[in-house]
């Protein structure tokens, strides 16, 4: 074995996504299945940018009926008013109730928008093929897998707030659509996420450290 | 070789496996792909990538017992927070209570299904899925080979965990308890104080469980490979 650091796939080895054990593919096969666990064995996620891109960009699109139709619809007897995830957070805003707001805002609107760009300037910097700051951009990458959880906040502000609020016909409060597009911006970044292979930040500079060697 | 190509993939890669290394010290980091040696660990060290500084492994002072014992407590605390009321509230005269499904079922009624299949998913079902799986991966790792079924339990147990998310509905109950409580009287359910026990139990049950240990239980599909790994404890065995 070389000293200079290796990875996996520059040694034609496979690592187990589920176990973790490596292993070497037969001889003129790509790919196996892993001897341990029965996985099938890539050397990278398979087409890693294609899809997290594809679900980027559904993620965005949705983004935008997600902030602009409302969420959730109030019926009182005075009449019926509808309100948007922003608009939401205004209405929490009070000299006692900031903190809440200040929850809301940060997970329904910074934590999805900062998402997407994320794992846009992630996409865009793989693709160049940019050997800069691998490490931030890793982690970079695991904050982002760790806090997108948090954006379904909202979501269940609003079913918990739909179930209570049936006080017909004093008042009651109904999702309106903006919530399918609020959720599916969550699961879609999500998704997006879990395709993503931040094996491919290190692969650029990997092989130049071989061809310097 | 060409005729196992066109007889399609699947049939291609339902019989071909890898050969293992030597040795099961050496790892590549997931995060990175760095091929490196795991060193012997005490209980409580942990090993990180050199290069992108993830955690390769944590070991874990009687993991097994102490997730067992964590993922049992998890169940009990969550079928108490699914079987009693979340929330109540009393605004003149009228009276209402929630459990954590009335929501899922209250949004499916509005008409927004695929939200409501959501929610249940996410609070509901996948919990269900993390703990139950959990507690057979620990029940059945006692043995030694573990059968195979606990390796196909540990593979998607990450899954389940992605989606479940008690924690984040838990402070989303907070905030609508909040607002709701500037127009009528609200009541904290028994299965409000059942849920903010189980995310703490979920959250410790995950931190002292050491998958590394259960793989290195679990029967291999390849079978015959695994006794030319295993031979060095084999020959500790036998005198």
């Amino acid at each position: 074995m070389s000293t200079v650091a290796l990875t996996a796939m520059q040694q034609g080895l496979q690592s187990c996504e589920a176990c973790g054990l490596l292993s070497r593919p037969a001889p003129g096969a790509d790919e196996g299945r892993c001897p341990r666990c029965n996985e099938t064995l890539e050397f990278r996620k398979p087409d890693s940018l294609e899809r997290t891109l594809a679900f980027l960009v559904a993620a965005a699109i949705c983004y935008i009926p997600a902030n602009l139709l409302p969420v959730l619809t109030t019926v009182t007897a005075k009449g019926r008013s509808s309100d948007t995830i922003l608009e939401g957070v205004v209405l929490l805003w009070s000299p006692t109730g900031w903190p809440l707001s200040l929850i809301v805002l940060i997970a329904s609107i910074m934590i999805p928008s900062a998402k997407i760009v994320a794992l846009g300037y992630l996409l865009f910097t793989v693709r160049r093929g940019s050997i800069a700051s691998n490490e931030q951009r890793t982690r970079l990458y695991r904050v982002v897998r760790l806090i997108g959880r948090w954006s379904m906040v909202d979501v269940f502000v609003d079913t918990f707030t739909v179930a209570l609020v049936q006080l017909q016909p004093l008042m009651s409060v109904e999702p309106a659509p903006g919530l399918f597009f609020f959720a599916a911006v969550v699961v879609l970044t999500m998704l997006a996420v879990e395709c993503f292979d931040s094996r491919l930040i290190w692969d650029p500079a990997s092989s130049r450290e071989v061809q310097y060697a | 070789m060409d005729r196992r190509y066109t007889v399609g993939q699947y049939a291609l890669r339902s019989d071909v496996y890898n050969r293992p290394l030597s040795g099961l010290s050496l790892i590549a980091c997931p995060d990175c792909d760095l091929v490196q040696r795991l060193p012997d660990l005490g209980p409580g060290a942990s090993a990180r990538c050199p290069r992108c500084d993830r955690e390769l492994w944590r070991r874990r002072e009687n993991a097994l017992e102490r997730t067992l014992a964590l993922s049992l407590a998890g169940a009990v605390l969550y079928i108490v927070a699914n079987a009693v009321p979340m929330l109540g509230l009393t605004a003149v005269g009228h009276q209402a209570f929630t459990t954590v499904l009335g929501g899922a079922r209250q949004l499916w009624r509005d008409g927004r299904e695929i939200v409501a299949v959501l929610v249940l998913f996410t609070v509901v079902v996948a919990p269900a899925l993390q703990i139950g799986f959990m507690l057979a991966i620990t029940l059945g790792a006692r043995r030694e080979p573990s059968p195979r079924w606990v390796g196909t339990l540990l593979r998607y147990h990450p899954t389940t965990g992605t989606w479940s998310m008690i924690e984040v509905m838990l402070l989303g109950v907070l905030v609508a308890l909040i607002k709701i409580a500037e127009l009528a009287t609200v009541i904290p359910g028994l299965a409000l104080f059942a849920l903010g026990a189980l995310v703490f139990v979920i959250a410790a049950m995950q931190a002292s469980f050491d998958p590394r240990e259960v793989w290195s239980r679990v029967a291999w599909v390849e079978g015959g490979d695994r006794q030319k790994i295993t031979g060095e404890r084999a020959s500790e065995a036998a005198p």
